[in-house]
């Protein structure tokens, strides 16, 4: 645990991280960026917080099996995405011409609308699940085992 | 002499790949269709204004599954190599 103007600082930025990097995430198909990227920037915040506080205090909120689920829950959101279009081909956009993200914009350079690009918002908030929670469980992984602790309980 | 023979097989490692490097097709040559037809059309076909993000969850989203599959993998061996600590000292 460090000092506690690096604990105060440390708890004030996290938010903006948090924010940034669900901007990024969500805004995926409209700007560079998207899941994976989001996700590593989310992730980022995490390790911030494990350098201030110690690890151990984060193991306390941060449990392994929310962890697990959430992962699991990315990558089957994921993957159902991807086989929902069978009927044509895998991983076709059978979103574009729906309500929901179904808007086409127009072609050429324009000022973006959130409501497009398909299927390609939800398979970004997924893979963004799993990757915030899969490396997050990786990094905690790590440095408890650094430290000669066990990850559950 | 270890060290002599190593260096040799250093030496020879680099001439293979730099010669792998020589041996690249300058930039955009051959020219490919597949690229012009993705700028032109992946507005109207998927939505997105972001290209890139249409071809890597849309036209080419199997190679994204991969690489979630990697991800996915390596968490799981982490997790799992990381908590045999425990039991092994309850078993000593």
């Amino acid at each position: 645990m460090l000092s506690k103007i690096v604990r105060t600082v440390a708890n004030q930025l996290i938010v903006f991280i948090l924010i940034f990097g669900l901007y990024v995430i969500a805004h995926g198909h409209l700007t560079p960026g998207g899941g994976f990227q989001g996700g590593a920037v989310i992730v980022s915040g995490v390790v911030m917080l494990m350098v201030a506080f110690s690890s151990q205090e984060l193991k306390k909120s941060l449990r392994e099996r929310l962890l697990t689920i959430m992962e699991s829950t990315g990558a089957l959101i994921f993957a159902a995405l991807a086989i929902a279009g069978i009927g044509t081909v895998v991983f076709y956009n059978f979103l574009v011409g729906t309500p929901i993200f179904g808007r086409i914009p127009p072609i050429g350079p324009n000022s973006g609308d959130f409501w497009t690009g398909g299927f390609i918002p939800p398979m970004n908030f997924a893979v963004g699940l799993k990757v915030v929670a899969g490396l997050s469980a990786v990094v905690l992984a790590l440095a408890l085992f650094a430290r000669g602790e066990e990850m559950e309980e | 002499m270890r060290r002599v023979v190593g260096l040799i097989l250093w030496l020879v490692l680099i001439a293979f790949l730099m010669w792998g490097v020589l041996l690249i097709h300058p930039f955009g040559y051959p020219p490919s269709d597949m690229d012009d037809y993705i700028i032109e059309n992946a507005q109207e076909q998927t939505g997105n204004n972001n290209v890139v993000a249409s071809v890597v969850f849309d036209y080419r989203g199997l190679d994204t599954l991969g690489e979630a599959t990697i991800l996915f993998t390596a968490v799981t061996g982490v997790l799992l190599l990381l908590r045999t600590q425990k039991h092994k000292e309850e078993n000593s």
